[in-house]
């Protein structure tokens, strides 16, 4: 008896509380014209990404054009365009020592290095990870599990890891010296450094893009290579003229994420090298955060055009995913 | 109803004490205190505060302990956004000095902060105009070579003496590496403030006679030149300067790991090394190595500075007056283990809690701190000194690691400083 009344009570509360919208809708109904009701449903979203998206970029545009080292907007003196033109100042774009801004260029140049190592070397990991891991083979499961654990870790525990590595006391020289072997200075030779930059970055991320490869080879049917096998083609041809077209678009996804991730690249080697030795790890997200709030002296004008012309390079490569998203629309459709 | 009168007024009364009590304590002055440690500073300035605070009921201080990276990059920002603490425990004063309160109208005595303070009070200030009282320096440091005795020792190495020059100190330590198979001789805190010291000693004057950089010249050049040498040919550890790319490193683990014979530190280092080495091996101070411009150290040190923002300078001068009296600044100075700012008590004898190896050590680091140069404590409280410090750091490191010449290290410490000194004064 108690419990039906108490299970009464209970539904009757959670009808009052479901229908409490139910009246104010009624109204905006009654009073909004037809086609505004749906601004009432995306409005607080869109409030939320004007404050946290749009208004940082129009600030994000506002810093670049102003100059000195005070932090709020009404104490910056305008500048215009002298941030842009003082980080493009260049006697000669391939020697970053010719340049004003030595340090964005060869932020730069190291970006652009490491975009197409990483990129390249991590497709390719990807892809033969992919191809593997889609066999039937034993264990199957757990190696996909595997590879894609490094993706689950922080950003900064993967470079403690590999910093606990390849320090010059860490665990990789402390193998080399137990087998008899002279320690290497991983991380204090630019080319070192930079190469183990590309390796962990490839190591902690190249889980998430084999997942995506991984997919899309599941979703080419059986069929076409069942017709393959009766034709006796040979595997070498099945990959290039089957399994590669159709893996195109996923091939596309992972190349223009790893893009833009790669471009975004800081976290990691932030912890991991610092920048180091001298700029030889320092990309162009470090370059500034260290301009706009690590340096002494605060230049967030000049940081801020620098993101900014980083977003530029951002929103061509997003440019380019969606126009290859539509083509593959289209070419379904 | 009239008998209920009394009981009615005793309520009332009650509850009036009540609302009263809650209304008194919650006019009490909150004073939050960024604080970081080199030791133990905050947790020894935790243990005044709260004696202060049972005998000024009227103001509560909170500390919170916060990494050193984070006041750097932190309190300036918050300071800025007019949302920062009341004061900070700061070592880099011109990064904070648009923001710093001028204590002399709220302070019981300036006339004895003038007297006791007064050579480190230029420090917080903006420049020689400037005669404002911004804060109270929690220590003195001073650098100087901590050396690894029992290292020298066993190379059978006598240690470099009083008046030795830097090369005697390279090619000492060098010998001891390579007799006690130690990996390297030497290493320097990778800070800017650390490399002037040696450089002042090599005749580098920082400023021109107008005061401002660019502050490359012979004396500079020529301890540059020696640095780069001595990483490259490992007698220094290059691991600390080139190993990462922005910022302070020290290099006290190596030193307490027996990695190198003589380390480039500082006075606060000393509640470290007592703790971590204790009697695993002997160490010592060194006399400040020797150039063609002197021998001497670089001064430096962190103070508590009071900010424009607070709302209650009054209380937070209190405090600081409080800390600043020197029985209570002498007790804190020994429970920090740190040399004392204040003048009167650099001539007195401290009743140190340290070992005998401390009590050695902290003798050495007051008697080198005698013969600091007057140009190592104008280098100090210059407003461009860390813009200075960072370049050095930035563009040596590079030429270190071969990524740019010399010359060309010197030409961008020069634009470096000189961008600096520009983004500063744009207003």
């Amino acid at each position: 008896m108690i419990g039906t009344i108490a299970s009464q009570a209970a539904g009757r509360l959670y009808a009052a509380v479901m229908n409490l919208p139910e009246r104010p809708m009624r109204w905006a109904q009654g009073h909004l014209p037809d086609g505004r009701l749906g601004w009432l449903f995306v409005g607080p979203n869109l409030a939320i990404f004007a404050v946290f998206t749009f208004l940082p970029i129009i600030v994000d545009f506002y810093y670049a054009g102003t100059g000195g080292t005070n932090l709020l907007p009404t104490e910056r003196p305008w500048v215009g365009l002298e941030n842009f033109a003082s980080l493009l100042a260049c006697k000669d774009y391939f020697e970053p020592n010719s340049c004003v801004r030595d340090q964005f260029w060869y932020a730069i140049w190291n970006t652009v290095k490491f975009v197409a190592l990483q990129v390249a070397l991590m497709l390719a990991f990807s892809l033969v990870t992919a191809l593997v891991l889609n066999r039937k083979i034993i264990g199957r499961g757990f190696f996909r599990a595997a590879f894609f654990y490094p993706v689950l870790l922080s950003p900064v525990v993967v470079a403690l890891i590999w910093k606990w590595v390849l320090q010059r006391d860490g665990v990789l020289n402390a193998a080399f010296v137990g087998a008899g072997l002279q320690p290497v200075e991983w991380l204090l030779s630019a080319r070192s450094a930079f190469g183990w930059t590309v390796f962990v970055s490839i190591w902690a991320h190249m889980g998430f893009y084999t997942l995506i490869l991984l997919a899309g080879l599941q979703a080419i049917p059986a069929d076409i290579y069942e017709a393959a096998a009766m034709d006796a083609a040979p595997p070498l041809r099945v990959f290039r003229r089957i399994t590669l077209p159709l893996l195109m678009p996923s091939v596309l996804v992972v190349l223009v994420l790893g893009l833009i991730r790669a471009v975004q690249i800081f976290d990691e080697v932030y912890v991991l090298t610092g920048g180091g030795p001298g700029s030889a790890t320092t990309y162009l997200v470090e370059f500034i955060y260290n301009t706009g709030f690590s340096a002494q002296v605060r230049q967030y004008g000049l940081a801020a055009a620098a993101s900014l012309l980083l977003a530029g390079v951002l929103l061509v490569l997003t440019l380019i995913q969606l126009r290859g998203m539509r083509a593959k629309g289209s070419s379904r459709g | 109803m009239l008998a209920d009168l009394p009981l009615r007024i005793t309520l009332a009364a009650a509850t009036l004490a009540a609302f009263g009590g809650i209304a008194v304590k919650a006019e009490a002055a909150d004073i939050r205190i960024a604080c970081y440690s080199d030791g133990n500073e905050c947790p020894a300035t935790k243990i005044l505060a709260e004696r202060f605070m049972k005998d000024n009921a009227d103001i509560h201080i909170t500390i919170d302990e916060m990494p050193y990276k984070q006041i750097l990059e932190s309190v300036p920002v918050q300071l800025a956004a007019g949302n920062g603490p009341d004061i900070a425990r700061v070592s880099d004063f011109g990064q904070v000095a648009s923001y710093q309160l001028d204590l002399t109208p709220y302070l019981k005595d300036p006339a004895y902060w003038q007297t006791a303070y007064g050579p480190v009070l230029d420090w917080m200030r903006t420049g020689p105009d400037d005669h404002g009282i911004y804060g109270l320096m929690t220590q003195l440091t001073v650098s100087a070579p901590i050396v690894n005795k029992t290292l020298f020792d066993q190379a059978g190495v006598p240690i470099p003496a009083k008046g030795a020059t830097w090369d005697d100190w390279a090619v000492a330590t060098a010998k001891v590496a390579k007799a006690t198979k130690t990996p390297f001789g030497m290493a320097w805190d990778r800070s800017g403030a650390r490399f002037s010291g040696p450089a002042i000693s090599e005749g580098a004057k920082f400023f021109y006679s107008a005061g401002h950089p660019p502050m490359v010249d012979n004396g500079f050049k020529s301890m540059a030149a020696k640095f780069v040498k001595w990483n490259q040919d490992g007698t220094v550890d290059k691991d600390v300067w080139v190993s990462t790319g922005g910022g302070y490193r020290d290099a006290f683990e190596e030193f307490a790991n027996g990695k190198i014979a003589v380390y480039l530190s500082g006075s606060w280092q000393l509640a470290r090394l007592q703790k971590q080495i204790g009697e695993g091996f002997e160490w010592v101070i060194g006399d400040a190595p020797c150039g063609a411009g002197g021998c001497t150290g670089m001064p430096g040190g962190a103070g508590f500075v009071a900010f424009k923002g607070t709302k209650s300078p009054k209380e937070v001068a209190r405090f600081l007056d409080y800390l600043a009296s020197e029985p209570v600044y002498a007790e804190w100075m020994v429970m920090t283990s740190n040399l004392p700012a204040n003048l009167d008590l650099q001539k007195k004898k401290l009743d140190y809690k340290l070992t005998p190896a401390g009590i050695a050590a902290m003798a050495q680091f007051q008697a080198n701190a005698a013969t600091l140069s007057p140009l190592a404590y104008k280098l100090q409280g210059s407003a461009m000194s860390r813009p200075m410090f960072n370049a050095t750091v930035d563009r040596i490191s590079q030429a270190i690691s071969g990524q740019i010449t010399l010359d060309q290290a010197y030409e961008r410490i020069t634009s470096d400083v000189a961008d600096a000194a520009a983004a500063k004064n744009r207003k």
